[in-house]
């Protein structure tokens, strides 16, 4: 019985208590589920009046930045089912003072802090960007090779690991500055970029979103994986970089923990 | 007669005390303001496509796309508020049973909180304006002093119809547990028929005759086009002007029989 096996069942526990908690409210499965398709489809408008007029951009045709849109909707719906619900009651904690007892329980405070709360009905955004990477690919007429599929997941699963790091980063950020869900509300506003190719994107726009917040790291990449047009060496500088970004959101995360001083003190 | 006056009497202490609040919470402000990037992200996309060799996009060239976005995120940053979140709190925890005693109507409570943030959120939008004063895109603003008074009104008919609207979508809280998730669905509405995410004269025709006709196009695109001088003919600048306002005086009067409707409601409740 290691930590890592008490870890896992503590995950299985709190997994299950948010499982519990939507199951209480099935009515809004069923609207989130509606606003989730409508969404779907109103957020291919400008893709659609774009292609309408020309056939390629910036070298994406049509199915390809479907595909780059498809995976857009899966990471979004990964980060507003399982991320942002967690991190977002962070902040709140921390100014009631309610955070000390997190802090007692004999955790990792982390870990307990990114797993308090789960919205399972954001499966259907998830399914929603599943369906868009077929239908890109029926587009295309030929199925991705299956060592491409397997590179694509990975470098998902490395967007998702950067997504949680930049959400770990804006709570312990609001350690000192209290009042941060506002930055929260920025970052996704920031991330509406991403369902773009970022090769569509010039000067300013594609530093910004390929080194400040690397966007072109969360969709594009595995996109490109997927088309089996990303070189190798992308592929593990973006693996790098996510890895990176952990540690350090990590490591800003103990700081923070060591100078957080309750919220009446 | 009196109440007339009474509130007349309030109103600068009423924006005295908005003001005060902006200034209080100025670092959230900005911030909540920054979160309209929305344009800054489609002019880096657009412009960039439009300089590609290939078909036009209707009459919108690199120079057109710069001034519209730019424009755009004047306009909303001007004329948008959190006046749902607001009012969905005051329900939420009673605060609105203290609003409802003031002697003053809450509609004007509200506006006079929000029109002090005005001059702030000018300020947030001001380099904007100078960067597209001064950029290539410069050349498309108007000069002709009858359409610049024409647009200043245009400008406050935006402001009023959507604020109005947005008082109209809080006050479904009355009725509505949800009244947020109404704004999610309006906002969706909104981004396409109002000129936000992609400006009108590229979506389909059937499109574009519904947003002619629609609310939407007046809160946004309508100043917009007019700034940066899509509207050739005077005649047509006012012809829209009017719509504009009946527009205007429609929102006011739905939001002023809904928020009526509901308070009977939320007293009854006995809270």
């Amino acid at each position: 019985m290691t930590a890592l096996g008490r870890y896992l069942r503590l995950f299985g526990v709190q997994l299950r208590a948010s499982l519990t908690t939507s199951m209480q409210y099935r009515v809004d499965f069923l609207i989130e589920g509606a606003m989730s398709i409508w969404w779907l489809g109103w957020n291919l408008v400008p893709l659609l009046i774009l292609y309408d007029v020309r056939h390629e951009v910036a070298g994406w045709n049509f199915p390809s930045a479907l595909l780059v849109i498809a995976w857009f909707t899966l990471l979004r719906g990964l980060m507003e089912g399982a991320i942002n619900p967690s991190l977002i009651g962070v902040v709140e904690k921390i100014r009631s003072g309610e955070f000390d007892y997190l802090l007692l329980k004999p955790a990792d405070a982390q870990f307990l802090v990114s797993t308090t709360r789960f919205e399972p009905w954001k499966v259907v955004d998830m399914v929603g960007g599943l369906g868009l990477a077929l239908a890109a690919f029926i587009m295309l007429g030929k199925p991705p090779a299956p060592g491409d599929v397997l590179v694509g997941i990975v470098l998902l699963l490395a967007a998702a690991m950067v997504l949680y790091s930049l959400w770990i980063l804006i709570v312990s950020a609001s350690f000192w500055v209290i009042r941060l869900d506002n930055l929260a509300y920025l970052f996704s506003a920031v991330f509406d970029a991403a369902r773009w190719p970022i090769q569509v994107f010039r000067g300013v726009w594609r530093f910004l979103f390929t080194v400040i917040i690397p966007l072109a790291l969360m969709t594009t990449y595995p996109a490109m994986a997927m088309l089996g047009k990303l070189e190798a060496r992308t592929a593990i500088a973006a693996l790098g970089g996510a890895l990176l970004f952990a540690a350090v959101s990590r490591l800003l995360w103990r700081a923070a923990i060591r100078s957080y001083t309750s919220a009446s003190s | 007669m009196t109440r007339v006056r009474a509130t007349l009497r309030a109103t600068p202490t009423m924006l005295r005390v908005g003001l005060a609040e902006t200034v209080a919470y100025r670092v959230e402000f900005v911030i909540w303001m920054l979160t309209t990037t929305l344009p800054l992200i489609m002019l880096g996309l657009w412009t960039s496509v439009a300089s590609e060799p290939g078909k036009q996009f209707a009459q919108f060239g690199e120079r057109e796309f710069v001034a519209y976005y730019i424009g755009a995120l004047i306009v909303r940053n001007l004329t948008g508020s959190w006046v749902v979140w607001q009012i969905n709190e005051e329900i939420r925890r009673g605060m609105l049973s203290f609003r409802l005693l003031r002697p003053i109507h809450p509609f004007v409570t509200y506006a006079a909180t929000h029109i002090s943030s005005v001059p702030m959120r000018g300020l947030v939008a001001l380099p904007f304006a100078v960067i597209l004063l001064f950029s290539t895109a410069g050349d498309l603003i108007i000069t002709d002093p009858a359409l610049i008074g024409v647009l200043a009104a245009s400008l406050l008919g935006a402001w009023l119809l959507t604020f109005f609207m947005l008082v109209m979508i809080g006050s479904l809280g009355l009725f509505v547990d949800k009244s947020t998730a109404v704004f999610d669905v309006y906002m969706g509405i909104f981004a396409v028929l109002s000129g936000y995410l992609i400006p009108l004269a590229l979506l389909p025709d059937w499109a574009q005759s519904i947003a002619r006709v629609a609310p939407f196009r007046y809160m946004l695109a309508f100043p917009v086009e007019l700034a940066i001088g899509f509207y050739h003919a005077r005649g047509d600048a006012l012809r829209d002007l009017g719509v504009q306002w009946l527009w205007v005086t429609i929102v006011i009067a739905a939001a002023l029989v809904v928020w009526r409707a509901g308070i009977r409601r939320y007293e009854a409740f006995g809270s």
